[in-house]
């Protein structure tokens, strides 16, 4: 998976390509850790990205959780089988989706 | 009709591309939809991870998988001799709570669960032996 990451003030972007899952979630979550400090805005551009798995909706949800308290989070861009896997989780009540 | 091939591998995460690739390539030859081999894909990967993080508390663990698709219908078993588990008895997440609320244990099976057409599960000679089944269009 890539990770490419914009900062544009308290503005955040994160575009991925490939697969979310078992094998690169942690690699999401390293990098989120530091790169939402001061972030008020994070979004996450899905365009590339697909395939996800429950490993990647945790580092998701996890993402949501922290954005909750410091701002807000928007996905943007996911495609049908990614909203697939994101109706039938529920996630798209507790996600903001674009 | 087709013959079920089989793979045994070590119950490892970093197999997990091996084992997808394994039984995707069954799926491709039988000209299985992307957005279906996508939803196999990510239920083998929810129940082989499952395998390889607490079948084999000690390590060191196998597991085999078997693919086969008769009659348009794909068939995947994974098979491991680590303690017997039966994912269908863990019960559902409640997928209505708010993000805070939320817990993300046990959100991979039931997935499986919805999208795959069928789970059977049982526990034959010392052994865990769960199918999933879907058909491809």
């Amino acid at each position: 998976m890539t990770i490419n990451q914009t900062r544009d003030g308290g503005k955040l972007t994160v575009a991925l390509e490939g697969r979310l899952d078992t094998t690169t979630a942690p690699q999401l979550e390293g990098e989120l850790r530091t790169a939402v400090d001061g972030v008020t805005e994070l979004e996450f551009d899905f365009t590339k990205l697909e395939y996800i798995s429950s490993a990647g909706l945790r580092v998701l949800l996890a993402a949501q959780k922290v954005m909750n308290k410091q701002g807000g989070m928007v996905i943007r861009n996911a495609n049908s089988d990614l909203m697939d896997i994101f109706e039938v989780t529920g996630f798209v009540d507790i996600l903001h989706i674009e | 009709m087709s013959v079920e091939k089989v793979l045994k591998v070590a119950a490892d995460t970093e197999k997990l591309y091996e084992v997808q690739g394994f039984v995707d390539a069954e799926l491709e030859a039988h000209d299985c939809p992307m957005k279906t081999q996508m939803l196999i894909d990510v239920s083998l990967e929810e129940l082989f991870v499952n395998i390889a993080h607490y079948a084999y508390p000690e390590g060191n663990g196998w597991a085999e998988i078997r693919v086969g698709v008769t009659d348009g219908v794909a068939s995947i078993t994974l098979i491991d001799g680590g303690i017997p588990y039966d994912p269908l008895k863990k019960p559902d997440p409640d997928i209505t709570l708010a993000a805070e609320d939320r817990q993300i244990g046990g959100l991979g099976i039931y997935m499986v669960k919805k999208k795959m057409d069928e789970m059977t599960y049982e526990h034959r000679d010392g052994k865990n032996v769960l199918t999933i089944r879907k058909k491809l269009c």
